[in-house]
């Protein structure tokens, strides 16, 4: 802008109008003034928080979180007693969330991508029960989900009394409505072996499908990568397995007095609640990859199919990398909506984070500020850390334009 | 224009919402707004349940009726504000509630660190268990391997805790918010066991379809002193709180009731019967209430034996015994200072 | 050429119909359900699944459903399905909460109101629509009015809302009061001024970063430590703060979208008439922007209407939370699966018709684009 025209313009106004039609000068007050607000009023409400914190004469401390949190969680992948400390509770029910997250995100994605491509079938009734079950899914509360399917494994499976004789699968696996009990592995130290076993096949199968692609690419050759790999990955652990005479035992459950004692128990409130969110999510899944697919133009499957390559492989090698171009950012979406949804484990009381440090911490020890602070922090950090992974991935996928 | 719609409605509804202030004095608050906020329990047959036309009854919406009497000089001035275990100390510090009047365990860290003032005991209770007639469980210390349903942000959690660890029985506790649910689960076999104040188990039973098929096991494993909580800091609203209930002890030790109280209120010979109704000396101008405060709360909701009677008590559906809950010179722990 | 001169082989002639396995039924059920054999046996498997399913669901919902019973045994006794007699026990508190019964006709009127707010905001071709969107500003005030009383009308306290009225409420006003607030975010969010841009991103992503149930739990346990001390705010109040808060960090990325689809060309004709910021904003940038992000604020309030049944967990009586408390009635103790999936085919009815009309924008919207 020129000054000197400015000043001829504006002889008769104040300073300050003058300040304000400076482009520059307008964006260094309006931000000045944007930084004071928000100073004032982050100023207003801890003062605020501090007068009511005085007033009612409770401190700011996160001492609670070393001492003993006298109470005991029915889910723990860690060992946890009620003499652990509070801090100690918060990770277990961390954990607790990052499993039914993780597992949540697993089953969406398979259910999710079967959806996805049965929405695309020709067959037309397959079409049309997967249109239904994703509409429905997707346009009622996960929240509802949840309790429906809470409400139908307790209230409409079996006792244990009755299943350990009814429901149970070659006296192996028993379906109650405490949980689904199955035997638990215990290992003996030659087990080692198999998990060596285990390694040296993935490691296998990782430089045997770079191998191939080379052998492709050079000479168009095609190996059965699929099948090598499974047999690398599963038939080697299985071979050794049982060559060091199957070193393994099993804690099989068995009905005791109340309940059914050893084995594993995938408790009534995580199936519920993993069941619930994985269904739920993967309906919006199911959308997001027959959007991508479709987005795939038609062009591209003809010009695969005129080079001769067989359906499967199209899918495989030319429609799928494309449309997980599309699919990426929307599923990270999902994914993060996913493990933040899990927070409304609390309403069937399943052991997650907002039920232990921001449910039971926080009424124990009457700390609300602290273990919600606390609590959001967590969620913001593992919301990044998804998104940071996924734009990573984007990234690498992304079509490489030259 | 769209903006200025915006603006005023906003404003219109925070008008509409009000936004209230909470002081030091809460009875002059009280009797400013005319209306006591009392804090009950979402939920607990006998002593805060809705009945089928939505309203408060039991043996704790009595006492905030008695309050309301006290403070206002009308029993059925009383807002009642449900709570759960994790909401209700949040609710009375926030100025949300006045007093809490919802089962509310009597313990040091609540009174000392939560920031509340217990100004009395309504209720002795003590935790207990209840199970299914069908397994055949005589004992607590049985339960070896049990389910236990229990209510989170209580006591009873932490009790639970400790009675199984020092017995080294091993559990599977189920923690779920409120009564209503975790009776559901229990009913629906989710668990073995109930847990929770004896009172509480009592009462939840008799709302059972059969409750002869369940048992209250004879353990009690901790002292659970049910008892009104105020705001911390303001001591004559704890005083107004602790002589109501006072007040209703006293009466039942004068054999003050609600039939008679008309009648006794005109004069007596007994000087501190007269000092509490008023005829004698101006007890209640002390506590900044009227002359006739114990008539009021006395006529409205009757002595604490009434109380006890009307919704706990032995003819009623949860058939609960005076036992600790009787007077002191009936073999009990319920004893007041006199009104002197 | 002459018709009979024409020769066809028997079966041939063009004016027959085609053959039985080409035409009709046949040939759609060819093409559809048995094109391979890989088709065929999902189509097997299909009706095994429908054969599974349908039959028992219908038997549990309709032919051996009870409508009318006292209490659960009744029902019980009556049919072995569903026992739709506890929910029309329950319907009117399901609905209007404990919103006093002489005064419900307010809560009726309330939502007939919105549906004609709703209509020159959602459609374009209207008669009357300027009167009409000046109605749809003014609406909030009247339904605030009509629900809580006052001014001539018997006063309703919040915690007498519940049921599904409760949802409707929280939904409504979450996203009406969000749009102005989402609008601002979105502008801040594309602001060349440093600390303004910074400032709306970090609101944007600390919304979206955190599930609603904690801020939900901010609200009803902290949110009083934040205020002047002394005031304190209903709950619903501050339950509908920070529902507005949170939607407004998803409207802002959908709005964000839609400024972004606007091309450079039509900022840079706004500024080169030489209107101000916000004059360009206002008539050029925004009425482009807002009108295709309709589906997308569809889809928004979608997930918040869905949302709202959160609000449970902090102990308002929501339609979930009213048909969770009727559970633990000892008339009607573990009917659990009835009340659930009614619950479940109102949220469907208007999640599902209020997709549809996102669907139903975005060809419409998409037609003019290609035009």
């Amino acid at each position: 802008m020129n000054t000197t025209t400015a000043d001829h313009d504006m002889e008769g106004r104040s300073a300050l109008s003058k300040l304000w039609t400076n482009r520059e000068a307008r964006s260094v007050i309006l931000q000045i003034l944007t930084m004071a607000a928000l100073i004032g009023f982050f100023a207003f409400i801890l003062t605020n928080a501090v007068a009511n914190l005085a007033a009612v004469g409770k401190t700011f401390s996160y001492d609670f979180l070393g001492e003993p949190a006298s109470y005991d969680i029915n889910q723990s992948l860690i060992d946890y007693t009620s003499r652990d400390t509070h801090l100690r509770a918060g990770v277990v029910g961390l954990l607790n969330t990052g499993l039914v997250a993780i597992c949540g995100i697993v089953l969406a994605t398979v259910l999710g991508f079967i959806l996805g491509v049965l929405r695309l079938s020709p067959n037309f009734l397959l079409n049309k029960i997967s249109y239904v079950f994703i509409e429905f899914t997707r346009n009622v509360p996960v929240l509802l989900h949840i309790l429906l399917i809470h409400g139908i494994i307790v209230h409409a499976l079996p006792h244990p009394k009755v299943a350990s004789t009814e429901y149970n699968l070659a006296d192996l696996f028993f379906l109650s409505n405490r949980g689904v009990f199955a035997p638990k592995p215990l290992m003996e130290p030659l087990f080692w072996a198999t998990i060596i076993a285990f390694v040296v096949g993935v490691g296998f199968t990782i430089w045997f499908r770079r191998h191939a692609k080379k052998v492709q690419d050079e000479t168009g050759k095609i190996y059965p990568v699929f099948w090598i790999s499974v047999a690398a990955i599963i038939g080697l652990p299985v071979i050794v397995f049982f060559i060091t005479g199957a070193p393994i035992n099993w804690d099989v459950p068995e009905f005791q007095r109340f309940n059914f004692k050893g084995g594993m128990v995938v408790l009534p409130e995580f199936m519920a609640l993993w069941l619930a969110l994985s269904l739920y999510t993967a309906a919006f899944i199911g959308e997001i990859v027959r959007a991508g697919i479709l987005s795939v133009s038609h062009g591209q499957w003809e010009a695969a199919g005129a080079l001769g390559i067989r359906r499967g492989r199209i899918l495989n090698l030319v429609i799928i990398p494309q449309a997980l171009r599309v699919i990426i950012p929307p599923l990270t979406s999902q994914y993060l909506n996913l493990t933040k949804n899990s927070s409304l484990a609390i309403a069937i009381g399943y052991m997650d984070i907002v039920a232990t440090l921001g449910g039971i911490s926080l009424m124990q020890t009457g700390k609300e500020m602290e273990t919600m602070i606390l609590v959001i922090a967590v969620y913001l950090v593992i919301s990044l850390m998804i998104s940071a992974f996924m734009n990573w991935y984007n990234k690498r996928i992304k079509l490489v334009e030259r | 224009m769209k903006k200025t719609a915006f603006i005023s409605a906003a404003a219109a509804a925070v008008m509409a919402f009000g936004a209230t202030a909470a002081s030091a004095a809460t009875l002059d608050d009280v009797k400013a707004r005319g209306e006591l906020r009392c804090v009950v329990s979402t939920g607990l047959a006998g002593f805060a349940y809705t009945d089928s036309a939505g309203v408060y009854q039991g043996f704790d919406a009595d006492f905030c009726r008695a309050t309301a009497a006290a403070v206002l000089g009308d029993a059925s001035k009383v807002k009642f504000v449900p709570a759960t275990g994790k909401t209700r100390f949040t609710i009375l510090n926030s100025g949300e509630g006045d007093v809490l009047w919802r089962n509310t365990t009597w313990t040091f860290v609540r009174d000392v660190d939560v920031k509340l003032t217990f100004v009395g005991v309504n209720y002795y209770d003590g935790q207990g268990f209840m199970v299914p007639k069908s397994l055949g469980v005589k004992s607590a210390k049985d339960l070896d391997g049990a389910t236990v349903c229990i209510q989170t942000g209580t006591t009873t959690e932490l009790n639970l805790a400790d009675f199984f660890r020092t017995n080294k029985i091993k559990y599977e506790p189920v923690p779920i918010e409120t009564n209503d649910e975790s009776r559901t689960n229990y009913l629906a076999g989710r668990c073995d066991v109930y847990t929770t104040d004896a009172s509480g188990l009592a009462a939840t039973r008799s709302t059972f379809p059969n409750p002869k098929d369940h048992v209250i096991l004879p353990e009690i494993i901790s002292k659970e002193p049910l008892g009104p909580a105020v705001r911390q800091g303001d001591d004559a609203w704890g005083d107004t709180i602790r002589w109501v209930l006072n007040a209703t002890l006293a009466a039942e030790e004068l054999g003050i009731t609600q039939a008679n109280v008309a009648e006794l209120a005109k004069g007596t010979n007994n000087p501190e019967i007269n000092r509490m109704l008023g005829t004698e000396g101006d007890l209640g101008a002390m506590l900044g209430l009227q002359k006739d405060w114990v008539v009021k709360v006395i006529s409205a909701v009757g002595n604490y034996s009434e109380i006890f009677e009307r919704h706990i008590g032995p003819s009623t559906p949860i058939a609960l015994e005076r036992g600790l809950n009787a007077l002191w010179t009936q073999g009990g722990l319920q004893y007041t200072p006199p009104f002197r | 050429m002459s018709e009979v001169a024409q020769h066809y082989p028997p079966g041939q002639h063009p004016d027959m119909p085609p053959p039985a396995g080409q035409r009709g039924v046949l040939l759609w059920l060819r093409t559809n359900l048995f094109s391979s054999w890989i088709n065929t046996l999902m189509t097997i498997v299909a009706v095994y699944l429908l054969y599974k399913i349908v039959p028992p669901l219908l038997d549990w919902a309709v032919l051996d459903a009870v409508m009318n019973a006292a209490n659960r045994d009744e029902c019980r006794q009556l049919g072995s399905g569903a026992c739709w007699a506890f929910i029309n026990d329950r319907f009117s508190i399901l609905v209007y909460g404990f919103y006093p019964a002489a005064e419900r006709w307010r809560v009726d009127m309330s939502f007939i109101l919105l549906c004609l707010a709703l209509v020159p905001v959602l459609f374009d071709h209207v008669p009357f629509r300027k009167p009409g969107l000046i109605f749809s500003c003014v609406y909030p005030l009247i339904a605030g009015w009509l629900l809580l009383g006052g001014f001539g009308l018997q006063p309703v306290g919040t915690d007498e809302f519940g049921g599904m009225m409760l949802n409707t409420v929280v939904g409504v006003t979450g996203i009406a009061f969000s749009l102005p607030l989402g609008i601002l975010l979105a502008l801040g969010r594309q602001s060349h001024l440093p600390i303004v841009k910074s400032c709306s991103v970090c609101f944007i992503e600390f919304i979206r970063g955190v599930p609603l149930i904690t801020l939900l739990f901010v609200a009803s346990t902290m949110l009083n430590y934040f205020l002047p001390p002394g005031t304190t705010f209903d709950l619903l109040l501050r339950v509908l703060i920070m529902v507005t808060l949170f939607s407004s960090g998803y409207i802002a990325e959908v709005v964000r979208g839609g400024l972004q689809a606007i091309p450079k060309g039509q900022y840079e004709a706004a500024d080169s008439m030489g209107l101000k910021y916000w004059q360009s904003m206002r008539l050029i940038v925004l009425p482009q922007a807002l009108k295709i992000s309709i589906p997308g604020i569809v889809n928004t309030f979608i997930g918040l209407f869905k949302d709202t049944t959160l609000v449970l967990i902090i102990g308002l009586l929501d339609v979930l939370g009213i048909g969770k408390s009727s559970l633990a009635d000892a008339q009607w103790n573990g009917l659990s699966n009835e009340i659930y999936v009614s619950i479940a085919l109102f949220f469907f009815i208007f999640c599902f018709g209020m997709s549809r009309y996102s669907i139903y924008l975005e060809k419409k919207l998409d037609k003019g684009y290609k035009r």
